[in-house]
């Protein structure tokens, strides 16, 4: 239970012992007493620790969630490779603590520590923090303290670590800005090396201006957000009146980095093989960055455009340095709509042929409702197991599908699972969302019909009875940079209710419901994602009370409470006279000022509010990869373009060693 | 019909190797399934030619004996290897060993001898080695007699199904206690019976007959395993394999 006082500040100023120092032998006696040590002891395949004094800059990079979530992390484990690269730079990694142990470790005066050189957090020069979700908030500030470092920012000082936000939640990072010191918009790979030079000739030239002076600079780099020179006002309606700088040497708008030439950045080249068991076992490359096939609930297909592709050639030599150097036997082709890729089918081909015979599987991690995708599949499992293949058409009806603008027809649809099955693959899993804009309780039941169908037309194709069709159903979030961003969310009880009535719905035949697996999460956490993506600074409080209250690794069911959110919300939102309520289920008007308005997707506002518009009255736009320009603004603002194949290149066989 | 794979069956395994390795230093914390998991994927990097299984989902032969438990360390954990090319024993364990984090060690890869019979045959005794820190020679002297002469020490392990009550005392062949540079060594000869005793059941037991209770939490290793003989040591359980060895031709890997 929190005291009141800062537990890591004063037991890690007395203990201190020299920078860069290992905490291993006074953690070793804890890791003992705890649950899964092996998550914290470091020393995995292709991890690192460089010595202390070899570099200019220290970061630690911070995935804020359990380490078996936070490892597989991409971005991260990028990050790690190309900061470490740097003769001046070194880089290690810390994770979310679970509770057992940060209890002992507050105990004894253990600080947050990184798990490659076991080094306290407080020594290193930048904090890097990857947000892929907001739900990890909480995390940050209980590895804040834990580490010594003061909560808030503006009470730390030039020798505690600039704690620097990036990842996809980074785009909206005002709800953590009393906690962060600066957002990086965008791509890592390059600002991380800016970041890097300009902290370095800083500390050389005798840290000059302290704090303030490093984080103006920091400003200063392109896709560097620093909070503390924003100020913002509200007006008397609980809306944003205006948001100013508070110096005239930083950005009015900070625009978010893209890197162009994938090919040029072959991250990670040595992925990190944990010892621990991780969500995802297996090696992944990713195949392009940035979707345009503009479903318009997906923040990421937003901020990320546009689609640069990694080339047929420069994907087959990943596979190949990766698999041997880490032993996975499997290799998911990542990206957010990976049949997309321009040479997919000769990618999935002459991998396939490549691997034939050495027990190395291949996926297709995120796939559409398209038949093509069936072909894929079976081309990457051509003489291995089909278990499992998963669709996500995300809407239960055509109407709603239309609205978010991932349009297919139920006949496509039920068409496209009904090959899956007749080729062999004995479980379809489909992703839907519920509490989409303007979406009714039949939008909802719709996917019982479909499912319903897919068994049916499955049972028949296949002529087995034992496929399985499972439905897996999450909750709509409206997130920031997105046409929905102005959509009113809709409530847990709504959500809730729904999912009742299709649960009843799917039941109703049993012969065919028992061949339907329904999975969903009730609709309470989403409301709290919902109050963190779109909220304001305001929102900050909330979280800090939740985190004082006890709450942490709110991303776990048995660990979240709604009620110490709602609570918390009602009492620290109150004085502003706003609420839950106002965060999530408002819709927003066309003008109000958004809290992340000053931050540069690229997307121009007007573009997204008449995509907006286009949902409300159910109108498809096409992808921009393979039809004109219809001017979302990203490629002009940033000066970006399309990269994308094909390039008529084949992968040779590889040479037997 | 389901779907069978297309093609020939996997190619037989040839060649069966025993092989010794340790868990040293930070990765005591390592389970038995991270380990596992570790070894197969270093099996892979280094190009050691494994027998696979059949069927979809398609496994190395690999068998392991008696893991040791989560945060001890072991000298002496042993696996048996299904290989489809028969290979230098020393080349794969060279091969292993460097594949493998510092902190796992290949000690010892031998062909398995025909005839011999099965390793898990040879094994049923753990030689153990109890470092205590912050415990003296003269406090642990008298806990080790105290529980050498009970008939039966029940002591409450922790399993899946809540706490249970063992016998900590029946297994243990032998105890002793000594001291190195200040901390008191417990040593034991502990036959692997069911339930298994572990050396925390036997701290249990110290605690519970002479109210030993560490400071700070004690550090096991495993020094070695095989077969209980007369004169209350253990055989190598590899002895058998060398004896029985015979040239061959091997492939390089």
């Amino acid at each position: 239970m929190w005291d009141g006082g800062y537990p890591g500040t004063v037991m890690t100023a007395e203990l201190r012992a020299s920078a860069g120092e290992s905490l291993y032998a006074r953690l070793e006696p804890l890791l003992a007493q705890i649950q899964k040590p092996i998550q914290y002891v470091g020393g995995e395949l292709n991890s690192q620790v460089k010595p202390w004094e070899d570099a200019a800059v220290h970061w630690a990079l911070m995935y804020p969630d359990a380490y078996e979530v936070g490892l597989p992390n991409q971005g991260l484990m990028i990050l790690y490779e190309v900061l470490n690269e740097r003769p001046d730079a070194l880089a290690e990694r810390t994770y979310a603590v679970w509770p057992d142990l940060a209890g002992l470790m507050r105990e004894n005066g253990v600080p947050q520590f990184t798990v490659d050189g076991h080094r306290s957090v407080r020594d290193f020069d930048l904090l890097g923090v990857s947000f892929a979700t907001e739900l990890g908030y909480t995390n940050l500030l209980e590895a804040l303290d834990l580490a010594g470092v003061p909560i808030q920012a503006v009470d730390r000082d030039e020798s505690h670590p600039v704690v620097v936000a990036g990842g996809h939640a980074a785009f909206n990072p005002e709800p953590v800005a009393d906690f962060v010191d600066c957002a990086v918009l965008g791509d890592g790979e390059q600002v991380v090396g800016d970041i890097t030079d300009v902290v370095k000739a800083w500390k050389a030239q005798g840290r000059p201006g302290g704090r303030v002076e490093l984080l103006a600079r920091l400003a200063r780099v392109d896709g560097v957000y620093v909070p503390r020179f924003y100020a913002v006002s509200y007006g008397p309606d609980g809306a944003i009146a205006g948001v100013q700088r508070t110096r005239d040497d930083v950005p009015a708008k900070v625009g978010k980095r893209t890197v162009m030439d994938l090919d040029e950045w072959p991250y990670p080249k040595t992925p990190i093989v944990p010892l621990a068991e991780s969500v995802h076992e297996r090696m992944s490359v990713e195949i392009f960055r940035g979707c345009t096939r503009g479903c318009r609930f997906c923040q990421a297909g937003m901020i990320t455009r546009p689609v640069r592709e990694r080339t047929i050639t420069g994907i087959g030599s990943m596979v190949e340095q990766g698999l041997k150097a880490t032993g996975y036997e499997e290799v998911g082709l990542l990206s957010l709509s990976s049949a997309d890729h321009s040479e997919i089918g000769q990618v999935a081909k002459e991998l396939a042929d490549r691997y034939e015979g050495t027990n190395t599987s291949l996926s297709l991690p995120s796939t559409r409702v398209d038949a093509f995708n069936v072909t894929l599949a079976n081309e990457l499992s051509r003489n291995g197991r089909r278990s499992g293949l998963t669709f996500a058409p995300e809407g239960g009806s055509e109407r709603i599908r239309r609205v978010i603008n991932k349009t297919v027809s139920k006949e496509d649809l039920v068409r496209t699972v009904t090959t899956a099955y007749a080729n062999g693959w004995r479980q379809v899993k489909l992703y839907f969302m519920c509490g989409l804009p303007t979406e009714t309780d039949e939008d909802v039941l719709e996917i019982a019909d479909l499912a319903v169908e897919v068994i049916k037309a499955g049972r028949e194709a296949s002529g087995q009875k034992d496929i399985r069709c499972t439905v897996s159903i999450g909750g709509f979030v409206p997130k920031p940079h997105t046409p929905f961003q102005w959509a009113g969310q809709a409530s847990a009880e709504t959500i809730d209710h729904r999912l009742r009535l299709l649960r009843q719905k799917i039941n109703e035949d049993r012969r065919i419901g028992r061949s339907i697996g329904l999975r969903y999460h009730d609709g309470k956490p989403g409301v709290i994602e919902g109050l963190l993506s779109r909220g304001d600074r305001r929102v900050g409080r909330v979280i800090e009370r939740v985190w004082r209250e006890g709450g942490k690794f709110d991303g776990w069911s048995e660990h979240f409470s709604y009620d110490r959110w709602t609570q918390a919300a009602t009492e620290e939102l109150q004085p502003f006279g706003v609420d839950l309520d106002w965060y999530t289920t408002r819709e927003r008007t066309e003008h109000e000022i958004l809290p992340w308005d000053h931050l540069d997707s690229g997307l121009d506002k007007e573009w997204l509010w008449e995509d907006w518009q286009e949902a409300l009255n159910e109108e498809e736009v096409a992808d921009c990869r393979w039809t004109p320009c219809y001017d979302c603004g990203v490629c002009p603002t940033m000066g970006t373009e399309i990269q994308i194949g094909p390039t008529g290149r084949s992968l040779l066989p590889l040479t037997v060693v | 019909m389901a779907r069978q794979p297309e093609g020939p069956p996997p190619p037989p395994t040839v060649q069966k190797l025993r092989i010794r390795y340790a868990k040293r230093g930070r990765l005591r914390f390592a389970s038995h399934r991270d380990l596992a998991r570790t070894l197969e994927r270093a099996l892979r990097r280094a190009g050691v030619p494994m027998a696979f299984s059949a069927g979809f989902s398609p496994h190395p032969k690999i068998s392991y004996i008696g893991a040791a438990p989560t945060g001890s360390a072991s000298e002496a954990e042993y696996l048996e290897i299904g290989l489809s090319v028969a290979c230098e024993p020393e080349a794969v364990r060279a091969a292993l060993d460097g594949a493998l984090p510092a902190e796992i060690a290949i000690l010892d890869c031998v062909a398995a001898g025909e005839g011999t019979g099965s390793l898990a045959d040879r094994i049923d005794t753990s030689v153990w080695r109890v470092e205590l820190p912050g415990v003296s020679l003269a406090e642990l002297q008298p806990a080790v007699e105290e529980f050498l002469g009970r008939e039966v020490v029940t002591v409450a392990k922790r399993t899946k199904n809540g706490l249970k009550d063992i016998d900590a005392r029946a297994s243990v062949a032998s105890a002793s206690a000594a001291e190195e540079a200040g901390c008191a060594i417990l040593h034991m000869v502990v036959r692997q019976l069911t339930p298994a005793v572990r050396p925390d059941d036997v701290l249990a037991a110290l605690a519970a007959v002479a109210d030993l209770h560490p400071p700070l939490p004690a550090r096991a290793v495993r020094e070695a395993q095989g077969r209980l003989d007369d004169t209350g040591t253990v055989a190598d359980p590899l002895g058998p394999d060398r004896a029985a060895r015979i040239p061959r031709e091997h492939a390089a890997i």
